[in-house]
């Protein structure tokens, strides 16, 4: 069984070798992906465009606006001499805030009455406004203990100690790194086998490949080695790009990573298989593959999406994708530092996919055959 | 050249529109896939963070502790999943993933909090996702601040001090998005996307197929000049798109309720652009591909930076100036632009049309490219 299975993962390379897209997809895509994630996406906001009204112009004042800017997380882009000009600011996406300080503020504030200031946030982008809004409330809120404590002997009530674990710094590319070693693997895979089943079908080449003594374990084995393989060394590429480039920290170990990487990688590869020789088309296989791997992937995987948000019959749809477990288990081996003792669940999943996926694929293959 | 023939084109619209739909399984991918794709991934683009999973572990036990676990329940932002008694109890909740935040309430706090002794409440994060961690620990800091100003206040009180004073508050509004929804943000999004893979999967495969299947030589031997030909191909697949339009933007605000604040013309006039640049990027990767695979291959080469670089999953702005420069050139980012305009804040081609125009070269641009490279691989 084996020469004949070499001999066809041969075959696949040799004609892998000859397609030169498909060979930069392959090799080019995961460092491509990993820079292009690293550095073009920030979920970090920290330069929020601030447009300030102040109608109070007070030394008081100036140390308010003063404490937005040294907190680092606001810009101040422009100062209105007119309120009603707010508006124009925000719709034309000038500013993502306008902070608005009303005459009396200063009074208020030393009689001890309550000084209203008025924030007024563009939250088409409900994310990067729920952030900034969190800012301006920490500001706002130290900037209010020490105006109102000043000269008192009151030590503030409850202190809060809050520490962050496994991503102190809260930096999205220590989370978006893991998940994408992860988005890499099931598109690679299924974009990869996609189309080999269905080729060979649209070419009459499996009539060949039928009639010889070959078995159908032999065939998907023999495809599914060299896209292993393939697969294998992406994740290896993208784990040292991630860690080297990016300083995003590895924890856990890196035999387990692996370990696990090979039951994802062949469910996510004999998914594609299994779609290809389902419909034997090529344009049909391709279209089956786009729409079932790369927008599930980054989307459905918890990848940037916290699954927990998700209603639960999407929840459970994410059960679906082993790309959801797989994401867990690179997050976790990444940051967390933990073994199977907290992974077994995923790897059983992984492992239970890529049996599910070697079966039906084997089904299909031998239903279509005979 | 002569122009292209109406009869010719029409007859060509009607070969390719039977070929399109002919098959059960195509006819799903067109019409059901984008609406089922709209729905799931809908539910999925929502980074609004509520009922974060939640272990407390009280090692006080009185009236002020629970107060305080009370207070973050209330806020609807965080769910009580777990109690423990040790603190190992939360390391072991973080690491499994069960929660989310753990919440420590040392022992003494009650006494503490009465004497005026500032006790110390402990809050862990999972910052794995970092945008959860975030926004919850800000939710989490805010409410134990309430919590603490209202005690002071109290024993401000009870010495026969004057209430403590009011400080700054700071109201604020949100515009276009008042619930500050990400949802509302997102789905407009997601139409971009499903519509770009729709016209990109019916048209990057279309020359390369009629190449590989023999039938191109065909279609050379007959009359038809290359601009009929590539508008044969194209007419449909725009019906096809604008028909998707339709069916996802209904499912966006009839289900999602995503407020539609502008005019449908406009979002008409957008889509009718982004379809054509969308299927002429299709077509020109097809004729620029010999087989199927290398055509596959080229459309995911141009659709993952596309999404990526179109301010879908996170803004554009925040993006350094080369990718910032870069995602000029993608018609997806221009079109979501013009969507969450139009949707929500209801604006018009007057504040967008530079985003109009830019979508119109990149349609005839690209359409133009592919009928002279399709006349060159004719020839």
């Amino acid at each position: 069984m084996t020469g004949r299975t070499l001999a066809i993962a041969r075959k696949e390379l040799i004609q892998l070798r000859r397609d030169p897209r498909s060979l930069i997809l392959a090799f080019l895509l995961p460092p491509a992906l990993i820079l292009f994630f690293g550095y073009a996406i920030r979920f970090d906001i920290d330069d929020i465009r601030l447009v300030v009204w102040d109608g109070d112009r007070t030394q008081t004042t100036d140390r308010l606006v003063d404490a937005f800017v040294r907190s680092g997380k606001f810009t101040v882009v422009g100062r209105l001499t007119d309120y009603g000009d707010a508006g124009d600011w925000l719709v034309r996406g000038d500013a993502l805030a306008v902070l608005a300080i009303p005459p009396g503020f200063t009074a208020d504030l030393a009689a001890g009455r309550p000084a209203p200031l008025q924030l007024l946030l563009d939250g088409s982008d409900a994310n990067t406004a729920t952030i900034a809004l969190d800012y301006a409330h920490g500001v706002a809120r130290a900037f209010s203990v020490r105006a109102t404590l000043e000269g008192r002997a009151i030590a503030p009530p409850v202190r809060t100690a809050s520490r962050v674990w496994y991503n102190e710094s809260l930096e999205s590319r220590n989370m978006v790194v893991p998940g994408l070693i992860a988005v890499i693997g099931s598109i690679i895979a299924a974009l990869l086998t996609a189309l080999t089943i269905a080729r060979e079908w649209e070419r009459g080449t499996m009539e060949q490949l039928v009639s010889t003594p070959v078995r159908e374990i032999e065939i998907v084995a023999g495809k599914l080695l060299p896209y292993l393989a393939i697969g294998l060394v992406d994740v290896a590429l993208t784990v040292l790009l991630g860690t080297l480039l990016f300083q995003v920290p590895f924890r856990g170990s890196v035999l387990l990573l692996f370990l696990l990487t090979v039951p994802f990688l062949v469910a996510s590869l004999t998914f594609g298989m299994f779609i290809s020789a389902a419909v034997r088309s090529q344009v049909l296989a391709t279209q089956f593959a786009m729409i079932a791997t790369y927008l599930p992937a980054l989307l459905l995987s918890g990848f940037i999406f916290a699954i927990a948000n998700m209603p639960a019959i999407l929840r459970a749809l994410t059960y679906l994708f082993p790309a959801r477990f797989y994401v867990d288990v690179t997050k976790a081996v990444f940051l967390k530092g933990v073994g199977l003792e907290v992974l077994w669940e995923e790897a059983l999943a992984l492992v239970l996919f890529a049996v599910a996926g070697l079966a039906l694929t084997m089904r299909v293959l031998k239903k279509e055959v005979a | 050249m002569r122009l292209p023939s109406r009869r010719h084109v029409l007859e060509l619209v009607r070969k390719e529109r039977r070929q399109l739909l002919r098959d059960p399984r195509t006819r799903m991918i067109v019409f059901v896939a984008p609406i089922v794709q709209l729905i799931v991934f809908g539910y999925a683009v929502n980074t609004d963070i509520h009922d974060v999973a939640t272990i407390v572990v009280d090692y006080d036990v009185t009236p002020a502790s629970r107060r305080l676990v009370d207070a973050f329940t209330a806020s609807g932002r965080f769910r009580v999943t777990d109690r423990g008694t040790r603190s190992a109890a939360a390391l072991e909740a973080l690491e499994s993933g069960d929660a989310v935040v753990a919440l420590e309430i040392p022992a003494g706090f009650a006494a503490d909090l009465a004497a005026g002794r500032s006790p110390s409440v402990q809050i862990l994060v999972d910052g794995t996702n970092s945008n959860t961690g975030t926004v919850a620990l800000g939710y989490a800091n805010r409410i134990v601040q309430r919590f603490g100003a209202e005690a002071g206040s109290a024993l401000a009180v009870r010495r026969g001090f004057e209430p403590l004073p009011a400080g700054v508050d700071l109201p604020a509004r949100a515009w276009y998005n008042p619930g500050l929804r990400s949802r509302d943000y997102n789905v407009p999004a997601v139409i971009g996307a499903v519509l770009m893979l729709m016209c990109l999967l019916l048209t990057s495969l279309a020359v390369a197929r009629e190449r590989e299947a023999g039938t191109l030589e065909q279609l050379m031997v007959t009359p038809l000049t290359p601009a009929e030909l590539m508008l044969g191909k194209t007419i449909p697949v725009s019906v096809v798109g604008l028909i998707d339009l339709a069916l996802v933007t209904t499912v966006a605000v009839a289900w999602f309720r995503v407020p539609f604040r502008g005019s449908l013309l406009t979002l008409l006039v957008a889509a009718v652009l982004y379809i054509v640049a969308g299927l002429a990027f299709g077509l020109l990767i097809s004729t620029v591909s010999k087989t199927q695979q290398e055509a596959f291959m080229t459309m995911f080469l141009f659709f993952l930076p596309a999404i990526i670089l179109a301010g879908f999953l996170y803004p554009v702005h925040t993006m350094p100036a080369l990718f910032r420069w870069l995602s000029v050139l993608d018609p997806v980012r221009h079109f979501l632009t013009i969507v969450r305009g139009i949707f929500l804040k209801g604006e018009g081609m007057a504040g967008l049309w530079p985003e109009y125009l830019i979508l119109a070269g990149m349609a005839f641009g690209a359409l133009g490219l592919a009928v002279t490279r399709f006349r060159r691989s004719l020839a």
